[in-house]
């Protein structure tokens, strides 16, 4: 029973991504995706939880375009609904931001972070992958 | 489970305190305190008279309150669910007073957001999930709820600067509103693009200001200065806390405490006179507008269309000037119901909406997070 003096949800996520995987956890009493990863499973309430690895393809679901950090060009921001059928924020990049449209097709793609921030999730167009 | 009553609590004092950009050092408590004397002031009742202490805030709680103002309620609750915080402590205040845990209650709220800098407005810690992103804080989170909508109900930018146009020609008739120039759609959509599809004219102002609000029984309000504003129904729904955790970006949690609350009041959106609807982005009013029975959804933006929320319009909407263009200081609902207070009461001068007997006031937390709405009636109504 001290689980979370072992590992932390965030902890086992930050590790896959330091690994290029992009992680997620399935609920296994009622088979339903869980995302961000927790200790207990939403609605459900159970510990019964999975981790399991994306395929990494997903479909802009929501987008925004940021203008404003100084002499940063304007970067994207977007919602991804990944094929294992859950939903997270990330970041559409190789495209012109304004360019990225609800209902694209994307990919992951693990951006290396740097000293003060680990390893994280962004996405690349992925036309014609279904 | 029985349910709160109809009437059986009305608002009898309302104020702002000072709204705008505040003298240096002056504290969120400083504004609380200044708005309580002026809503004490407003019904005629003593500070030792409040016995029941609401207060929610991004940079203080309740107990500084209640130290500043030598108070020790009897009932006390500092529900923090962002800028719908203040309709949920209404709702609160009024289980306490039918449950008789107190009789007076004051609902204050204060910030100094815009000297102390946006900082202290409250994004939140480090989150793994978002924070590497860099979205320009919640308007990000909005500017893609906005983005769900115009993809899925072809709702344009010319829409969303419709809301800020109405927003601006009500500020220009309330003397307490920070905006005193007129505002074109043009404006609007050639101004400083912060998170597409919102200009920063798209966004609500970030000003220093607070607001109170005496609280007290139907009996007790008929002996007070002025007319009560009778609480007819309340409505509160939590949904998520991240944007990626909203299931829908298109639809909001008032479709929730809209129903509840008009309900509890045993009207329909058509009883309504006036409508005050927390303002941080254009496009919330649209959501609200659809989501509280106003409007089919996904027809908002083609509703507010042709100045039809803005003065002389089909609809009143945000007659104080909204949190667009009157004041919105970190957290704005309080502010959201003293208007609707007003409009009820008949104290709106050159805004004031013709024969206001129903007024709705909706309030809204975090990334569409939190949705409360509220239901104020004159006396006709009881």
């Amino acid at each position: 029973m001290d689980e979370l003096k072992q590992q932390s949800p965030t902890g086992i996520y930050l590790e896959h991504c330091r690994n290029g995987e992009l992680a997620y956890q399935v609920c296994l009493d009622d088979n339903t995706p869980v995302f961000y990863p927790r200790a207990v499973a939403p609605k459900t309430g159970s510990t019964n939880l999975e981790w399991r690895i994306s395929k990494g393809l997903g479909t802009v679901y929501a987008t925004t375009v940021v203008y404003g950090a100084k002499g940063q060009p304007p970067h994207n921001v977007a919602l991804i609904d990944v094929d294992e059928g859950y939903r997270m924020m990330s970041r559409v990049e190789d495209i012109d931001p304004m360019q990225v449209k609800i209902g694209m097709r994307v990919k992951v793609r693990f951006h290396p972070g740097d000293e003060k921030q680990p390893p994280y999730p962004v996405f690349v167009p992925a036309e014609g992958t279904k | 489970m029985s349910s709160l009553k109809r009437g059986s609590v009305a608002v009898v004092g309302v104020a702002e305190s000072d709204l705008g950009q505040m003298a240096p050092h002056t504290t969120p408590l400083d504004l609380m305190a200044q708005a309580t004397r002026r809503a004490l002031d407003d019904c005629g009742l003593k500070l030792s008279d409040v016995d029941g202490l609401f207060a929610a805030a991004t940079q203080h709680s309740t107990t500084p309150l209640a130290e500043y103002l030598g108070l020790k309620p009897k009932y006390f609750d500092g529900t923090q669910i962002g800028g719908a915080s203040f309709m949920a402590l209404l709702a609160h205040a009024q289980c306490a007073l039918e449950a008789g845990l107190c009789e007076v209650a004051l609902i204050a709220y204060g910030s100094t957001q815009r000297s102390a800098g946006r900082v202290v407005g409250g994004t939140g810690d480090y989150n793994p999930y978002e924070s590497p992103y860099k979205a320009a804080g919640r308007i990000s989170a909005y500017a893609m709820a906005a983005s769900r909508h115009m993809h899925q109900y072809g709702t344009t930018r010319e829409h969303l600067a419709e809301v800020a146009v109405a927003a601006r020609k009500w500020a220009l008739m309330n003397p307490m509103a920070w905006e005193k120039e007129p505002l074109t759609i043009e404006q609007v959509l050639n101004a400083r693009m912060v998170s597409y599809p919102f200009t920063v004219r798209d966004c609500c102002l970030m000003l220093d200001g607070g607001g109170a609000m005496i609280v007290t029984s139907a009996a007790r309000a008929k002996s007070l200065r002025k007319k009560p504003a009778y609480v007819l129904g309340t409505g509160e729904a939590l949904s998520h806390a991240t944007i990626s955790n909203m299931p829908d970006l298109t639809v909001t949690a008032a479709a929730e405490s809209g129903p509840k609350a008009f309900n509890m009041a045993g009207i329909k959106p058509a009883d309504v006179d006036m409508l005050s609807l927390y303002d941080a982005f254009t496009i919330t009013p649209i959501l609200f507008l659809e989501d509280l029975g106003f409007c089919p959804k996904g027809e908002g933006g083609r509703f507010v269309s042709d100045g039809a929320i803005a003065p002389g319009g089909k609809l009143a909407v945000n007659t104080s000037g909204g949190g667009l263009s009157y004041c919105h200081p970190g957290m704005y609902g309080l502010l959201v119901m003293i208007e609707a207070v007003r409009q009820v009461r008949g104290e709106c001068g050159q805004r004031q909406v013709k024969d206001c007997e129903i007024a709705l006031a909706h309030g809204n937390g975090g990334v569409l997070s939190s949705e409360c709405t509220v239901l104020f009636g004159a006396p006709s109504t009881v």
